[in-house]
């Protein structure tokens, strides 16, 4: 069926010799046939699918929790005896090793060192990790845009305080301003405005990745913006009475969705990494609340004894990344039709 | 029609400088003290090489571009300095035609929200615009139908009748159209033309029309304004300056365009050689001076003056062509000559043919 679609799919939006010169941020608008070019690809149905399954998996989470495995993520049944194979095993050993995978419902991917359940707590983990990483991604994006639009559009001092703005989040190495940021919010909590953020809120997180990676999304956008201002359609707006805000938001705006349609799974991908490395080092989600950060963080330091500890967290976000990378790549080759066919 | 009234537009040593990047370098002034001014339902045809800074001036007569010294008046009001706001509700009034179809259309809007935007902007309602777009379509001879479209999914030339669509939208008097068919195949081009003949007919707009061959321009224009490195060299009804050029670059450029018949063609005198000059470090005197095959010692020096020469012929030279000993007595110099220029009028013993 897929072969099928490629077949069906056409060469490409227009084929007009002048927008072929564009890169991908400025390709023109063809939305459908770059939607089929997509649906065309095997391994972009193959990355979408598995990343709906991780998803449902984690929105499925309580179901799991309460009807197969029968506890909650934070409970500990370090004293508790669990059935293997007919024999009664202890959940943690008296030397304090963790049982491993039972394949069945309680404890189906073991326990950790306070008896909790590794697959409740992985489902629980995965709605943290990709719930923080979707939301920052996308307030990356917001944040982003804005900056890329004003300092792009008005130029002159107003591009140069933003852009050097850009530069001094930029400068810091991604985690180290991770770990600073984090750490501060997590002591203090956040004041912004009438918002207020306890120090255990997930909303910390979300809100320290979202500006540590704006510049890596904001620059590439700007430059965009600063080719797409001196188009004519831009003039012409002008022209008609349009405003600045009118020209950034229904000229300027539009053209750059497809940059950002490109970016945005890279960015979820690099999110949920960032959020993985900032618990693992204390500065991004709070024990007792799980994610695949804090759990690696977990597992670690037991790696050798009990190694499912690290390895199940590890692999849910090495598949999760893997898939976004991938669905990133195919949609840029799906709104670049000159670009290599990769499928 | 043209000349009934007072002029729709007029424009007094206008200048624009563009601040070239790279310390020490001096700005470029791509307009260098122009003047004209275009009566209501006139066409002033503006024509010259490419940097010769024809775009620059249409573009700052709109206020696209902020000019850096002289004045701009719309319908007898001073424009020049008006702020964002204060110059929405002329918007209306003077609208702009691209050269490049593709590049002017957003390509991520359908054909009807592009012509019907500048109506929704200054507050039409939905009903209305839709209404009105419908009808625009079909007045410069495309489809309804077409509103749904894409621009990718239209020809070079309906590209075109769309951006001339979106400049109606909004029944201005003043159209600036910037070479508005050079993108275009021949044989668009010709349909182009027609359709703006007719707009004009119909709506009584007036037309500044830019082109860089004075070809494209000759069966529209009322005047046209021949543009040299920044500044107008001459300026003459339309049939009077294509029968009887004055000014020599002028003579260069009708010789420059083909013409169809090889033995005609090589009757005509040779077209100039040399390159125009760079813009930010013009020539002294006569700008035209260094190409030029009548140039002497005063063009190197002194800046000849618009002299103006009966029948509304202006001519910016001191050797002026296909003029008169009587002409020549009744030459004044005129308001519309630069500042820098000098007083002195073309002499008998200097002209040329």
């Amino acid at each position: 069926m897929a072969t099928e679609l490629i077949d069906r799919a056409p060469a490409g939006p227009g084929g007009l010799p002048g927008e072929e010169a564009a890169g991908v941020l400025l390709a023109p608008a063809a939305p459908r046939s770059a939607l089929r070019r997509l649906a065309g690809s095997r391994s972009a149905l193959g990355a979408a699918a598995l990343l709906a399954l991780l998803v449902l998996a984690a929105l499925a989470a309580p179901l799991w929790a309460d009807h197969v495995a029968g506890t909650t993520p934070y409970a500990n049944h370090i004293t508790d005896r669990v059935e293997v194979g007919g024999k009664a095993r202890d959940v943690v050993s008296p030397d304090g090793v963790p049982i491993g995978p039972t394949w069945r419902g309680r404890f189906f991917l073991g326990a950790d060192v306070n008896g909790r359940d590794i697959m409740v707590r992985l489902l629980y983990g995965g709605r943290n990790s990709l719930m923080i990483g979707v939301a920052a991604a996308l307030l990356t994006a917001l944040l982003a845009v804005a900056t890329a639009l004003v300092a792009g559009y008005f130029r002159g001092w107003v591009d140069g305080v933003l852009a050097r703005g850009l530069d001094v989040i930029w400068a810091y190495p991604v985690i180290l301003l991770g770990v600073a940021l984090g750490t501060a919010f997590a002591v203090g909590g956040v004041r912004l405005g009438p918002v207020e953020l306890a120090g255990d809120s997930k909303a910390i997180p979300v809100l320290v990745i979202a500006v540590v990676y704006v510049p890596y999304m904001a620059r590439p956008l700007r430059g965009t913006v600063l080719a797409l201002r001196e188009r004519e359609f831009v003039a012409a707006a002008r022209a008609q009475g349009a405003g600045a805000v009118r020209v950034m938001w229904s000229e300027i705006l539009p053209n750059l969705l497809p940059g950002i349609v490109v970016l945005l799974p890279l960015m979820v991908a690099n999110a949920i990494l960032l959020e993985a490395a900032l618990s693992y080092l204390g500065a991004g989600v709070r024990p007792p609340e799980p994610s695949w950060g804090t759990m690696i963080d977990d597992g670690v330091a037991r790696i050798v004894t009990a190694e499912h500890l690290a390895i199940a967290p590890g692999l849910m976000l090495v598949l999760t990344v893997a898939a976004l990378n991938v669905l990133g790549d195919r949609v840029r080759d799906a709104l670049d039709p000159h670009a290599g066919a990769g499928t | 029609m043209p000349g009934t009234g007072a002029p729709l537009v007029e424009v007094a040593h206008l200048q624009h400088s563009f601040r070239s990047s790279g310390r020490g370098r001096p700005a470029v002034r791509a307009v260098d003290d122009v003047s004209f001014s275009l009566g209501a339902g006139e066409t002033l045809g503006l024509v010259g090489e490419s940097g010769c800074g024809k775009s620059t001036l249409a573009r700052s007569v709109l206020r696209l571009l902020e000019p850096s010294a002289g004045t701009i008046r719309f319908a007898g009001r001073d424009i020049t300095a008006l702020g964002a706001r204060a110059l929405r509700p002329l918007r209306r009034e003077m609208q702009m035609v691209f050269q490049d179809p593709t590049g002017a259309l957003n390509p991520r809007r359908r054909v009807g929200s592009i012509v019907s935007a500048p109506m929704r902007w200054q507050g039409a309602g939905r009903f209305a615009a839709e209404q009105w777009t419908r009808e625009l379509l079909v007045r410069v001879e495309l489809a309804p139908e077409h509103a749904g479209r894409f621009p990718h999914e239209l020809s070079g030339g309906q590209r075109q009748r769309v951006g001339i669509a979106r400049a109606l939208a909004l029944e201005p008097r003043l159209v600036v159209l910037d070479e508005p068919v050079s993108a275009l195949d021949v044989s668009v081009q010709a349909q182009i033309v027609n359709l703006l003949e007719d707009l004009q007919r119909d709506l009584g707009l007036a037309y500044l029309f830019v082109a860089h061959d004075l070809d494209v321009v000759r069966h529209v224009s009322d005047r046209v304004a021949v543009m040299y490195a920044g500044k107008i060299v001459e300026l003459a009804p339309a049939a009077a300056l294509y029968e009887r050029p004055v000014h020599p670059y002028t003579a260069a450029l009708l010789a420059a365009a083909p013409v169809p018949d090889p033995r005609r063609a090589r009757a005509r005198p040779r077209p100039v050689g040399g390159e125009h000059p760079d813009p930010s470090a013009p020539p002294p005197g006569c700008r035209f001076h260094p190409r030029c095959p009548a140039a002497t010692a005063i063009c190197r020096t002194e800046e000849p003056p618009l002299t103006e020469y009966p029948g509304g012929r202006l001519a910016a030279c001191h050797h002026p062509l296909a003029v008169g000993p009587q002409e020549l007595a009744a030459a004044a110099r005129s308001a519309a000559s630069p500042r820098s220029a000098s007083h002195r009028l073309p002499q008998p013993a200097h002209v040329t043919a």
